[in-house]
């Protein structure tokens, strides 16, 4: 299969005045986007406040000295940004992306030579003056900007394996430097544009075959091993039993359940002897928290027992205990969601997975109204890295995902973290407030 | 291309389906089971930590040398802290109000839950006195745990101490499994063995109610364990010999370092001025440690491993001798004049073979032995041949283990200085040097330096006839009593073994006959062999080195004793070696004359040259 190549004509939009393209743009821009982005901020803002706010020593919700100052810094620097990338030619995106993935690139890899440890990961780049940035964060929207650009290319033969190889490396070389920054978690986000992909074109078996082995993978951490076989081999059979035909192609469906009681043998040696001791108590956490309740599974036993303390209704904005006496580690960032969980309860929660679920729905409406492969591409390749986020972050929390140390977007608190997702959200809507010019491209 | 765009639904369907699993799994904890809640209740674990015994070391014929004393930490949990009067509490503690209140505050910071040390190191008579009033202090508790103690005021430089850890090495991976409030080695044997002697920390966990009031052990004790006590040290030192040593050097600076040749093990380290190691571990610890630290004689400075840039003076003519010899360019009968025109000496017999040069110490004899060395002609140009010569030189000094770190098991140990062709590059140029620009190294002095170790260490070497084992101050380790094979080695220098005889009775003359007749134990059949040596010191009075060992046949003995500004090492540092030879081989002193000399500090007052 593939994409049918498309002639682009060389059409361009006549230059229209200022005022008029400033008029245009405020009403061609996604206002339910934009909204759902600065609700999901203030959300993010009260929590953090709730977060590491102590009933004993009562701070200011503006003071510098607790995260929620801090971030009011962080998110009015955002808004400054915003009218930069609003105002900014729509087109400097597309005509800049290779520009700007070689610029991260290059950060990168600075950082990966500069930058001082920080619990154990070379990520931070150190700019003075306490300021810290994690280029690992804006090689997410770099990457989204060049493999978009890359298949919107009209010369691009998708079934070609030399293209491919060329899209994989531009995916897989940011994540590549990341590991080596000890930044696993962050690296994992780029396994996400295989969504994107799959709209583009990519063969459905690969998101098949992906969502399956890691389905098997969980299985075999979950379920003893010969349940599991045998529960694998009574499908087949099943399929078999209901479709005859399949009988011919005995032969594939053999070396198929080999692969898979293969990789079912594999999954141990896997966690036991590549994972690095850490990564290792971190899936042993998500098979039995209860088995090391004051080490691995610390985390999620007490984000566990937070949240589900919340009950129906929560206990009410401030009123959380759970996350107040410290027993939730890393409240304001990676484990914001247990505030939520504990103080709003299952609404709550259940709204701002709402919100979510709306916010990446409505991205991919985005997406596919856009003329341009690379809109469409790059609104993709955004909803996948937000869905990803989403996913893992309030996975964790809940038990149903490892402990992987990344942000809930726009929501925990952090500057890097902020405003890579805002650059990320805002280039999309840039490039959808200017959409009509390029009318002529379908 | 549509069947393309119908993937969207696809893909908003995962993503709708994620929210779905997600908020139904949301309401399974949240409204469903109720465990969480109850686990919410009685979430918080209290964590009580058992400190485990550190390891004792005793001294090699099992004296103790470091114990462990009682010691009682006040500990507060800020959540259970109800209405303090802290007034009392300040009267109580015999603390000012301000105190109280600023240890508190810190407290709050560090955890609400967690308990931390309120007042550090209580003595058991403090303890007699505030644990009948802490019934009505809720949150305050006592905490029983063992400090270091010494039966002895001896030592102090080579045990070391341990401290609070500090925030910097909490922060640091190598110190993983250390929690605030732990105690760490800082220096000395405290720091080298850490890992022996801290032994493993037992844990035990209490449930506690959001009220802080304890439901009882966390899963019936399941998680807890029971400390394990540190591992025992078995030292090298003679603790009366060091004792002793401590005695002779008491007012003055310097150092005395003995070592058993055959063994490497270290006898006696004494680095003066010392102090009681007992002043580290009391709660005065932070002030004594400042006031230390700060004195004029630098007392903490560790002398005989780290002060290495005094040049060794006269003793560092054996070394030019035994290489001289090995290089064949003289012989023990080689006699030159003592030509004072070349390098200043003082009055004796001349000319002097290599038995006389030794036993007078003739300066003029050791700068043409050293010309002959370094200028063997291997090049026609002057400059040339006196760079390759020294760089030989050089080659085979440092296998007398000068100019390296030695691997002393007490940290801080420095390298000292041994001149290399390169060094002098650098001053004078390429080429730019000869044999007149540097011939000081033939007496011992210029770009040479020693640590009172590496002499010792030398004399480990004459006194083994070509060969030393690592110096080291701790023999085994644990019950086995196994010594430790790291310390097992024999590192031969580049000398034939043969070429020592010459130099051992040279040294014999010089106690007998010599500079340092101080040092004579002739009287008790003991045949002592040493070299005196002066250091030069632009600062003030030279500093007196001398070295030796004994017997002369078998030895059991090497000592270096470096005296700071004791202007002669025959009428300072020699006495002092005598008298701890004799007491180390026979464990009585009956040159009594010159303990009285060395006690009465008199050598101070010799008029210099």
């Amino acid at each position: 299969m593939g994409v049918e190549q498309q002639v682009i004509p060389k059409y361009k939009v006549a230059t229209r005045s200022s005022h008029r393209t400033s008029r245009l743009l405020t009403q061609h821009m996604d206002w339910v986007t934009i909204l759902l982005y600065f609700l999901l901020v203030a959300m993010g803002w009260m929590n953090i406040y709730a977060a590491v706010y102590s009933p004993d020593n009562i701070v200011n919700i503006l003071s510098f000295d607790i995260n929620s100052g801090k971030q009011l810094v962080w998110i009015g620097a955002s808004f400054l940004l915003i009218i930069v990338l609003l105002v900014v030619d729509y087109k400097v995106y597309e005509h800049l992306a290779y520009p700007i993935y070689g610029g991260i690139i290059l950060l990168l890899l600075v950082t990966l030579v500069v930058a001082k440890p920080i619990a154990g990961s070379r990520s931070w780049l150190d700019l003075g003056a306490g300021i810290r940035l994690q280029p690992a964060e804006l090689a997410k929207f770099a990457t989204a900007l060049a493999v978009s650009k890359y298949l919107s290319n009209v010369n691009l033969r998708q079934q070609k394996f030399k293209d491919q190889m060329i899209l994989a490396a531009i995916t897989f070389v940011p994540p590549a430097i990341i590991i080596l920054q000890n930044e696993t978690g962050s690296a994992l986000v780029f396994g996400a544009f295989i969504l994107a992909f799959f709209r583009e074109g990519m063969s459905p078996l690969i998101l098949i075959i992906g969502g399956s082995a890691a389905a098997i993978f969980i299985l075999t951490l979950l379920v003893p091993k010969l349940y599991l076989i045998l529960g694998i081999t009574v499908l087949m059979g099943l399929a078999v039993w209901m479709d005859y035909r399949l009988l011919r192609r005995i032969k594939t469906m053999a070396a198929m359940l080999l692969l898979v009681i293969g990789m079912i043998f594999s999954v141990d040696y896997f966690v036991n002897n590549i994972l690095q001791p850490h990564q290792q108590n971190r899936i042993k956490a998500l098979i039995n928290p209860e088995a090391d309740p004051l080490g691995y599974g610390w985390n999620v036993t007490q984000s566990k027992i937070a949240i589900g303390s919340g009950g129906f209704l929560g206990k009410g904005f401030l009123e959380g205990t759970q996350t107040k006496f410290d027993f939730v580690p890393e409240q304001s960032t990676d484990f914001i969601f247990c505030t939520i969980g504990e103080e709003h309860g299952w609404i709550g929660s259940t709204i701002l997975i709402g919100l979510f679920v709306f916010l990446l729905i409505r991205i991919v409406g985005i997406a596919e109204r856009q003329r341009s492969v690379f809109g469409r591409t790059y609104g993709y390749c955004v909803a996948s890295i937000i869905f990803f986020h989403f996913l893992v972050n309030v996975g964790m929390t809940i038990g149903l995902a490892p402990v992987v140390g990344i942000p809930l977007p726009f929501f925990s608190y952090g500057g890097s973290s902020l405003w890579s997702f805002t650059i990320l959200l805002f280039i999309l809507i840039a490039i959808d407030a200017n959409r009509s010019k390029d009318l002529a491209r379908q | 291309m549509k069947y393309l765009e119908n993937r969207k639904y696809v893909i908003q369907g995962i993503f709708l389906l994620v929210g779905i699993v997600y908020a139904l799994r949301l309401f399974y904890i949240q409204v469903v089971d109720s465990s969480y809640k109850q686990a919410a209740e009685t979430n918080a674990i209290k964590t009580i930590i058992q400190y485990p015994f550190r390891g004792l070391i005793y001294d090699r014929n099992g004296q103790l040398l470091v114990q462990n004393t009682p010691v009682y930490d006040l500990m507060v949990v800020p959540k259970e802290v109800k209405q303090l009067d802290t007034l009392r509490l300040s009267s109580l503690l015999e603390l000012p109000l301000e105190d109280v209140r600023e240890r508190l505050k810190k407290a709050r910071g560090f955890s609400y839950v967690q308990p931390s040390i309120f007042y550090q190191k209580l003595t058991t008579q403090d303890l007699a006195h505030i644990q009948d009033n802490l019934i009505d202090f809720p949150g305050f508790y006592i905490n029983a745990r063992t400090a270091r103690g010494y039966p002895h005021q001896s030592l102090a430089h080579a045990l070391g101490y341990i401290a609070e850890i500090s925030p910097k090495q909490l922060e640091d991976s190598t110190y993983k499994g250390y929690r605030p409030g732990d105690y760490i080695g800082k220096s000395g044997i405290e720091l080298e063995y850490e890992n022996y002697l801290m032994g493993k920390r037992g844990v035990k966990y209490k449930m506690v109610n959001v009220r802080g009031v304890e439901k009882g052990p966390f899963k019936d004790g399941a998680y807890d364990t029971l400390s394990v006590a540190g591992q025992n040290l078995v030292s090298t030192i003679d603790l009366d010999l060091q004792a002793y040593g401590e005695k002779l050097m008491n007012g003055a600076k310097g150092s005395i370092v003995a070592i058993e040749p055959s063994t490497g093990e270290i006898l006696a380290y004494v680095s003066a001025p010392f102090y009681d190691p007992n002043l580290f571990t009391g709660k005065d610890y932070g002030k004594n440690y400042m006031a230390l630290l700060q004195d004029k004689d630098k007392t903490m400075f560790n002398r005989p491993i780290m002060a290495d840039q005094n040049p060794p003076g006269s003793i560092f003519k054996l070394v030019q001798a035994l290489i001289a010899l090995e290089e064949g360019v003289i012989s023990p009968s080689t006699r030159f004049a003592c030509n004072k025109s070349l390098v200043n000496c003082h009055q004796h017999p001349s000319p002097l073979d290599l038995y006389g040069a030794v036993q007078h110490s003739c300066n003029p004899w050791f700068f043409q032995a050293y010309k002959m060395l370094l200028n063997q002609g291997k090049s026609k140009n002057t400059f040339t041949d006196t760079s390759i010569g020294l760089k030989d030189w050089r080659e085979q000094v440092l296998t007398f283990g000068f100019g390296q770190k030695l691997g002393i098991d007490i940290p801080g140990e420095k390298k000292g200085i041994v001149a290399s062709p390169e060094m002098y590059d650098r001053v004078y140029g390429k080429n730019r040097w000869k044999y007149s620009t540097i011939y000081s190294l033939s007496i011992g002095q210029g770009e040479l330096g020693v640590t009172p170790l590496q002499m010792a260490n030398f004399m480990s070497i004459v006194a083994n006839r070509g060969y030393y084992v690592t110096p080291h101050i701790i023999r085994s380790v644990g019950d086995d009593g196994k010594p430790l094979k790291e310390y097992q080695e024999r590192h031969y220098t580049s000398v034939n073994a043969k070429h020592y005889e010459p130099i051992v009775e040279g040294m014999a003359e010089v106690v007998r006959a010599g500079t340092a007749r101080r040092a004579n134990l002739s009287k008790v059949g003991i045949e002592v062999c040493g070299k005196t040596g002066t250091a030069q010191n632009p600062q003030g009075p030279d500093h007196a080195v001398f070295v030796a060992f004994a017997p002369k046949d078998n030895p059991k003995i090497a000592i270096a004793v470096y005296v700071e500004h004791g202007k002669w090492g025959g009428q300072s540092a020699a006495p002092i070696a005598g008298l701890m030879i004799e007491q180390y081989l026979t464990d009585t002193v009956t040159i009594k004359e010159q303990e009285k000399w060395v006690l009465s500090r008199e050598y101070l007052n010799i008029k210099s040259k």
